[in-house]
């Protein structure tokens, strides 16, 4: 292959056997499993869980180790290189289907179940259901209050949009070289991104205390609850990806044309951004 | 695969293989894409077993009216389980371990993009397939509402449903990594002067697919999320008194789950494909729109999820545009069916056993593309909707169809990846077996379902007795001729037969057949150039 680099790179670096993947099936075997025992009220569910977990944590650590370990060897042609961008294109497109989903129940629940349900459908059952959203469902008795867009969700909303521009000065500063500014406002994309989780989180709170919005309130919470929290959680992710990148970079890895690791978590927080403007405009926003 | 021989033709500056671990630790640890493609296909062979026996057990019960042998409940998590370990055990790991084997032979790659996923790909499977079956023995018993898991079923039953939650998201993840595995192989590491359009069909399905799988897998994971919190958090994603809607369930799911009568298809429309061209030994005819057709039928498999649904109550333009939406399906795969028989069409055919069962394929496959016709229309399927007659359409299309293709290709390739000819007398004893009582299994169901007999019930009205009677010994019998498949491969395993030729097949022209037989361990790690 022409597009191999000089020296000892190989065409195309096929690894040998691993036993990382075997750790993360039995990982997943134990959670898993375990999952189910928990929610079904047996005391051996969260210690299954907890062991899986730590198997887990040992996979990504070893498996990681050893991609960075290869990267950093230089094992990797231009034409891996293509192979991981491809894939990471993919990976974020199989999350935005699995958004897509949550969003596409949003829809059905706003724009056809709780019509019916104060329509010609719902009226011999449930008579004196308005069918209003916010709603908690014709049956269920548990008033709340909906959050206002305006306040913390659109601090976290500023939040994360200039963690997005912070993001992209240290991508410059890593192709210009500028090791020091690279640092620097990597560190403050990390901070922007857990600011943004501490926010969520106390506004999970103060909603569930002082709003009563919760998980049971209905399908708004449901919503509401599975699309936050399954983005929040996405946050936390490329928080952590991130973190990491910031520990190799002070371990001097990366260097102007070889930091895809970098640029593919860059990837993941643009579209973890993108997710929290449609939550924004559609949870938020048009309550 | 008694031996493994290298090859020592290396790429440039490959500092030799490592010695790789022998005996068990060889396959758990392997990022080999001929181990792999092994480890799938024989996953799925034992799997097909298993699940089988659940499909005899539920025959064993409709032999005579009234209750026999199983109680309702069981018989219910027998429906579901043998749904959901035919589909997701048996049907699509063999179409990924056909992926694994083929594609990289097929392009001139020499492995799978990423191999050491890829591995955990297959891995993933023994877990998920771990919990299946081990919901049988959990209190409630295996998941009981059909393999759709509707709610408001699936929301009350017990333990089972949640083990087969959380195998379903094992199962995705698995499928989304190998998906993504192999659009990147295809993508990527194409021999120089292999452009898109000169990719064999079956490349191009598996590409197809794959898109196929990485968008709705998602959207699987997420029906099944919001079932778990629907059970044992308080959310009322499927409950109306919390403002939700069981029939939301089947909008998400069926999104998934028409894709996914495709995905297990599509890769069987590719196996064919090489087969018929090879054993007509004429090019494939209308090889361009055979590559449009597998495209439309893609794009059109996204628009007709709720054909599943005529029956709940969608409003009259959502009916309409569903039902014609779904017969335009029938005009790519019109397209298929033709190109295959004009690639016959005065070619030089033989008859071996990948042949028979290529041509059974085509010919059980479209009795099933018409039944999915006659249900497609809404007035018609408002009368068949949850009847035998689906029963029977859709076993003609996985069974006679992915199923079928997948033996075809079993066939075609065994003597490349084994290095030994397949007993060409047993192959064919396995073909006729196979296509008759197949026949003499699912054809009847056509007419118990046209007399009303409805499907995932273990007691029916008498009326029904002759023709159930004939399907469950025509079961057994389908069952028995697969022992003929299993002897076949284990002689193949052995080297017990002919030494297989580098190009057993004349006809044959794609890039896997430039290697020796069995297929050496590392192939390709100079790629070929393609002209």
């Amino acid at each position: 292959m022409s597009a191999a680099a000089p020296g000892a790179t190989p065409s195309y670096y096929v690894p040998q056997p691993s036993h990382w993947p075997i750790t993360g099936s039995v990982a997943l075997l134990l959670m898993g499993s375990g999952a189910a025992f928990w929610f079904n009220q047996y005391p051996a569910g969260p210690w299954m869980v907890a062991i899986g977990f730590a198997f887990l944590l040992v996979m990504f650590f070893g498996w990681f180790g050893a991609v960075i370990g290869e990267s950093e060897g230089r094992l990797y042609s231009k034409r891996v290189d293509t192979s991981f961008r491809w894939s990471m294109s993919w990976f974020i497109y199989s999350e935005v289907m699995f958004f897509a989903a949550f969003f596409g129940a949003l829809f059905y629940v706003r724009n056809i179940s709780v019509p019916d349900l104060g329509d010609i459908v719902g009226n011999g059952i449930w008579p004196n259901y308005a069918a209003q959203w916010p709603t908690e469902g014709p049956y269920l008795t548990a008033p709340f209050t909906p959050i206002s867009a305006i306040g913390i969700p659109l601090i976290n909303t500023l939040l994360l949009l200039s963690s997005g521009v912070t993001l992209t000065i240290a991508h410059h500063a890593l192709k210009a070289g500028r090791r020091q500014a690279l640092k620097l406002w990597l560190f403050l994309t990390i901070v922007l991104g857990f600011t943004f989780l501490g926010f969520q989180a106390y506004e999970y709170m103060h909603l569930y205390h002082a709003y009563n919005l919760k998980m049971t309130t209905g399908v708004y919470g449901s919503t509401f609850y599975m699309l936050t929290g399954f983005h929040g959680f996405h946050v936390f992710v490329g928080a952590t990806m991130l973190t990491v990148m910031l520990f190799r970079v002070f371990k001097g890895h990366f260097d102007a044309d070889h930091h895809f690791a970098f640029e593919a978590a860059a990837w993941y927080w643009h579209f973890v951004d993108v997710v929290w403007l449609l939550l924004f405009v559609l949870v938020y926003w048009m309550v | 695969m008694s031996s493994i021989p290298h090859d020592h033709v290396h790429g440039d500056g490959h500092a030799g293989h490592a010695p790789h671990p022998t005996g068990l630790m060889r396959w758990i640890t392997t990022t080999n894409h001929k181990d792999i493609g092994t480890l799938y296909l024989l996953f799925s062979l034992f799997m097909f077993f298993v699940g089988g026996v659940l499909a005899l057990t539920i025959r064993t019960e409709l032999f005579h009216p009234g209750l026999q042998v199983v109680n309702p409940e069981f018989f219910n998590s027998l429906t579901t389980l043998h749904g959901l370990i035919m589909i997701f055990g048996a049907i699509m790991p063999a179409a990924v371990g056909f992926a694994n084997w083929q594609i990289p032979m097929m392009i001139g790659a020499p492995d799978m993009a990423f191999a050491r996923m890829n591995n955990w790909s297959f891995w993933l499977l023994p877990p998920a397939a771990i919990m299946l079956i081990g919901s049988f023995f959990v209190p409630g018993g295996a998941a009981s509402g059909g393999w759709t898991l509707y709610p408001p079923l699936s929301v009350q039953g017990g333990m089972g449903f949640d083990l087969t939650i959380f195998a379903v998201h094992i199962m995705g993840a698995s499928s989304i990594m190998g998906s993504i595995n192999i659009i990147t192989t295809i993508l990527n590491m194409r021999a120089p002067g292999m452009t898109l359009m000169k990719m064999p069909m079956f490349v191009w399905t598996w590409l197809i697919t794959a898109y196929l799988l990485i968008m709705v897998m998602p959207v699987l994971a997420g029906a099944v999320t919001m079932l778990l919190t629907d059970r044992h958090f308080g959310t009322t994603f499927f409950n109306a008194a919390g403002g939700g809607d069981p029939v939301l369930f089947q909008h998400v799911f069926w999104f998934f789950g028409h894709p996914e009568v495709y995905i297990m298809i599509l890769p069987s429309f590719g196996i064919i494909s090489e087969i018929i061209p090879a054993f007509a030994r004429k090019p494939l005819f209308g090889y361009p729109s055979m590559v449009y057709a597998v495209a439309s039928i893609a794009i059109l498999s996204c628009l007709v999820w709720a054909h599943h649904m005529f029956t709940v109550g969608l409003p009259a333009a959502g009916l309409l545009f569903f039902m014609y939406v779904t017969m335009l399906i029938a005009v790519p795969t019109g397209v298929k069916v033709f190109n295959w028989l004009a690639t016959m069409w005065r070619g030089s055919m033989t008859f071996e056993t990948p042949m028979l069962f290529a041509v059974g394929f085509i010919f059980l496959f479209t009795i099933g593309g018409f039944t999915g016709l006659v249900v497609a229309i809404v007035p018609v399927d408002i009368q068949l909707q949850d009847t035998y007659y689906v029963v029977a359409h859709f076993h003609y299309v996985l069974v006679a169809g992915s199923l079928f293709a997948f033996f075809a290709g079993a066939y075609y390739w065994l003597p490349k990846w084994t290095g030994t000819m397949y007993d060409e007398t047993l192959g064919k004893w396995h073909f006729w077996c196979a296509m008759i009582t197949f026949n003499i299994t699912f054809f009847p169901m056509h007419f118990l379902g046209l007399a009303g007999m409805p499907r995932r019930i273990p007691d029916y009205a008498q009326q029904f007795t002759d023709w159930n009677m004939v399907a469950s010994i025509g079961a057994f019998g389908f069952g028995l001729s697969q022992l003929i498949f299993v002897w076949v491969v284990m002689k193949c395993i052995r080297g017990d037969g002919a030494k297989a030729p580098a190009k057993p097949w004349e006809g044959a022209h794609t890039l896997e057949w430039t290697l020796p037989s069995p297929a050496p361990y590392h192939s390709f790690e100079t790629p070929p150039v393609v002209k």
